[in-house]
């Protein structure tokens, strides 16, 4: 498994350790050593970079492409996330077009998501929660089936589909042979799967994101059959298994800053900051990659045409340079520009989604548990490496109040003194 | 006043100029740890608002003025001074004197009273009803109004970014409109000939009247003092109830007059830490320059002092003087901002980086001239300027190290989206203007670069200037085309 050219190579080695499942709930550390060389090659040729300033260029790069050029990827037709301009350019204008007029004023709906999963947890006796369970993973999942337009129900398929396929993203060599077998089962069934749903749609029409995809008007026409069944496939893939993270990420963040935790729940404006600096300390995404169409210079080297690049986003989120006290989870920090939603032309789609339902989520976390723990610190993690979270995270609580919607929380909160004159 | 000359920690500071400029420097003051006493003084009875929108969401209705307030970035706990125009400036004895005769003591002062639009002449019809300028509030508000009381056609003079920001509103509006354009092009003073080319495309395919080419002779009235028509210079008659002079801004630096500092019609000339300059080229300890108004010897163009009435330089430059000001010589900062501006028109967003006024050469990377989305590259003698991109905001960033780097051209992209070969052409700037024309700037709040000409003034005492690693030789770098934006 650790053939002895990476031991001759320390970044490789320190890369591959840092990957690492034994280190999966805190890969920063490994993290912190790679920035000592901001841009550097890996054994195998391809580049890592661990800079902020190196990322938010290479990410801005006209001389990039988002094409990873990885040598097990199948001629397949890719999503936007893997394409470049012009393709990519038609396919997110068409996929922007039918979200963002779908997300405006949705947080009240949102809100209400949340009050629902935690009434069903109210409780006047200590108890405990699940936070992944029952609030972070549900949350989403129900938002984006619900924009898109697929059943809830179908959850229980394309859920556990989602969580083989997104384990493919991880770089093929932290992968077992069973798993690369399992992730192609897995994409046959969720090809499958998302063929039927387009189908049925046809038929029946209707108002969500999918029956807009389908009948768009633009001048470019709907997409064809197969770039709306790939682009379904990365809405729903993306709506799943990062915001859930964000979440559990977020939640881990604020339990381990009980003072933080104690200002959101009388500051609801906190949770702007907060969710910003979540991205920054524990982003979901910790990677993205590149490969390159000219010679680049940066960082004293040159990264020549046609090379793989690794972007280590939540390193660059640490990097010294960029950020006074890159370790610590500083909400109010100043110029908070983190790169937990990448950047340039394929900057997240689904930040103000995935921002709204964060913020909610915590804060009504904050304003409804009491006196809430964590049951075990650090929770269980997910294989997955690049998108990175924990697989439970239980939290015990003494109550857990029965507030219906976390707007009621606003507005001052009486004093000791007031209450009792 | 009876202050030392030794630079000492200030007490009072006093800012000029209460827009975006002088706005952002109270907050980095504050920022920077001033708890001295802090005054802003403004000629207009507002707080600061922000200008980009009053040539767009104003104008089109979307916005009314009074919700163009610059937001706070936190408390500056200052003495406002609003609708009380400076007057005058004595360095020697550090104060300001206002309109009213008032006095306002100073141990550091900020200037950034910025820039007007030019105004028509009264002799060619500048004083009817109908004409308008647009840069403040109520020059917004004023022509707001005209607009919706619905005219048959509205005429706007000159096609730079305001002129053409103006125009595209009417045409949402469903106003005709026509504009003139001295030069063979739109933005061709700022962007050259052949973005402008492309640019001529969008403005006739959005029903603009465009007259290329062309200038106003004059405006004229009826009995009640009512623009009725314009004769223009190829003998052609538009009527129109409607003008919009976008045709330049000068530096609002009157009040400095007999102040001794190097201040004229082109701005006020600062070294690169925004040090204000005085007639012979010395440095002023106390005096610091911010904005539309400051021009100043920027390291990436060596040769010349840039001026630059762009809204991401105001906020910026204001940053620098705050902390300079704040701080002893040793530990000033230059100010080298890569310049960038933006405008939206015609359903497209432009978005600039560098100085393409420099350039001689130009080429498309991505997209394509004709197809309403593409970014051009700029080079001049070799090296990579600027960048415009049009409709492709997120793409322009990337480019923001390779021109500072001053990266070859043409550059070598392999962009995914851009043509098989590259094919530079000439960047096609209007020649020199004739020397009765002024040298303008257009007014547009919030963009354009305006790097004013030389001969730039002495600048012998100032520190020398950090040069950047080019194989442009500083001295021999030709000026900026000097019809940079003058339109009439």
């Amino acid at each position: 498994m650790t053939p002895t050219i990476q031991q001759q190579h320390f970044p490789t080695e320190l890369f591959a350790h840092a990957l690492r499942y034994e280190n999966r709930a805190d890969p920063y550390p490994a993290y912190e050593q790679l920035l000592q060389q901001p841009v550097v090659q890996m054994a195998d040729g391809s580049w890592l970079a661990t800079g902020h300033r190196e990322i938010s260029l290479l990410l801005r790069d006209p001389r990039i492409s988002a094409d990873r050029l990885n040598p097990q990827q199948q001629p397949i037709r890719k999503s936007l996330l893997m394409e470049d301009p012009p393709r990519h350019d038609q396919l997110r204008q068409a996929v922007t077009q039918q979200f963002i007029p779908r997300i405006m004023g949705m947080r009240d709906h949102i809100d209400t998501l949340v009050t629902e999963l935690l009434d069903a947890h109210t409780s006047e006796q200590p108890g405990q929660l699940d936070v992944v369970a029952d609030l972070a993973y549900p949350l989403p999942v129900t938002v984006i089936c619900e924009l898109l337009g697929v059943p809830r129900e179908d959850e229980r398929l394309f859920g556990s589909l989602a969580r083989r396929l997104t384990r493919g993203l991880d770089p093929v060599d932290t992968q077992t042979e069973e798993e690369i077998h399992e992730l192609q089962q897995a994409r046959t069934e969720l090809v499958e799967y998302l063929e039927g749903l387009i189908a049925r749609h046809n038929a029946d029409g209707g108002s969500d994101l999918l029956a807009g995809l389908m009948n768009d008007q633009s001048p470019d026409g709907p997409m064809d059959a197969i770039d709306l069944r790939v682009t379904l496939g990365l809405l729903l893939i993306a709506g799943h298994e990062t915001t859930v993270n964000l979440i559990a990420n977020g939640t881990l963040a604020l339990l381990r800053h009980p003072d933080l935790l104690a200002r959101l729940r009388t500051d609801p404006d906190l949770a702007t900051p907060l969710v910003e600096e979540v991205l920054r300390y524990d982003p979901p995404v910790q990677m993205s990659g590149r490969s390159t169409l000219a010679d680049i210079d940066i960082a004293g080297t040159t990264i020549p045409k046609g090379s793989r690049i690794r972007l280590l986003l939540a390193a660059g989120n640490r990097d010294p340079r960029r950020f006074t006290d890159p370790d610590q989870f500083l909400p109010d920090r100043a110029d908070n520009a983190h790169l937990g939603f990448g950047g340039g032309i394929h900057y997240c789609i689904g930040a103000t989604l995935a921002r709204a339902e964060a913020q909610i989520a915590l804060t009504a976390l904050a304003g409804r548990l009491v006196s809430p723990r964590l049951a075990a610190d650090p929770p269980p993690y997910r294989e997955n490496a690049i998108l990175r979270g924990p697989e439970r995270l239980p939290v015990a609580f003494e109550r857990l109040l029965p507030i219906r919607r976390v707007g009621d929380l606003r507005g001052p909160v009486p004093t000791l003194q007031e209450r009792c004159p | 006043m009876t202050a030392p000359d030794t630079v000492t920690a200030p007490e009072r500071i006093v800012v000029v100029g209460a827009s975006l400029a002088g706005l952002r420097a109270a907050e980095a003051l504050r920022d920077e740890g001033f708890t001295g006493e802090l005054t802003l003084i403004g000629d207009e009875p507002y707080a600061p608002y922000d200008r980009p929108p009053l040539s767009k969401a104003v104008l089109s209705g979307w916005l009314t003025s009074d919700h163009t307030e610059l937001p706070r970035l936190r408390d500056i706990d200052a003495r406002w001074l609003l609708g009380t125009r400076a007057d005058g400036l004595d360095s020697r004895t550090r104060t300001v004197t206002l309109a009213d005769g008032r006095q306002v003591g100073y141990d550091r002062l900020l200037i950034a009273t910025g820039t007007r639009s030019r105004p028509w002449p009264t002799e060619r019809g500048g004083a009817l009803h109908g004409v308008h300028l647009l840069r403040s509030r109520d020059d917004a508000d004023r022509l707001r109004a005209a607009l919706a009381a619905g005219p048959q056609r509205v005429l706007v003079i000159g096609a730079g970014f305001t002129g053409g920001e103006v125009a595209s509103v009417c045409r949402d509006l469903g106003i005709e409109v026509t504009v003139t354009q001295r030069s063979g092009a739109p933005l061709s003073s700022a962007l050259g000939g052949v973005i402008g080319g492309a640019a001529a495309r969008w403005y006739r395919d959005a029903g603009v009247d465009l007259r290329l080419g062309t200038t106003v002779h004059a405006l004229e009235g009826d009995a009640d003092g009512r623009l009725r028509h314009a004769v223009l210079s190829d003998g052609t008659v538009v009527t129109a109830e409607v003008a919009v002079v976008a045709a330049g801004a000068m530096a609002n630096t009157e009040w400095l007059a007999g102040s001794g500092l190097a201040a004229d019609a082109r701005g006020v000339a600062c070294d690169a830490s925004c040090r204000a300059l005085t007639d012979d080229g010395t440095p002023l300890a106390d005096v610091f320059v911010a904005g539309d108004i400051a021009r100043w010897p920027h390291p990436l163009y060596p040769g010349q002092l840039l001026r630059l009435d762009h809204w991401d330089n105001a906020v910026a430059q204001a940053r620098t003087a705050a902390h300079n000001m704040t701080h002893p010589p040793r530990e000033h900062r230059d100010h080298r901002p890569l310049p960038a501006f933006w405008s939206n028109q015609f359903g497209m967003n432009l978005k600039c980086l560098g100085l393409p006024a420099l350039a001689d050469q130009v080429v498309v990377t991505q997209g394509a001239l004709d197809q309403r989305q593409f970014v051009a590259a700029y080079g001049q003698r070799g090296r990579l300027v600027a960048v415009v991109a049009v409709d492709a905001p997120r793409v322009l960033d990337g480019y923001a190290a390779l021109i500072e780097a001053q990266a070859p051209f043409p550059p070598v992209l392999n962009a995914t989206d851009g043509p098989d070969r590259l094919e530079p052409l000439d960047a096609d700037f209007p020649g020199t203007a004739p020397a009765a024309v002024p040298r303008t700037v257009d007014p547009s709040p919030g963009h354009l670069p305006a790097p004013s000409t030389p001969p730039a003034p002495p600048v012998q005492s100032t520190p020398p200037i950090e040069s950047s690693p080019s194989t442009v030789s500083a001295p021999s770098v030709p000026s900026v085309p000097s019809v940079l934006a003058g339109h009439e």
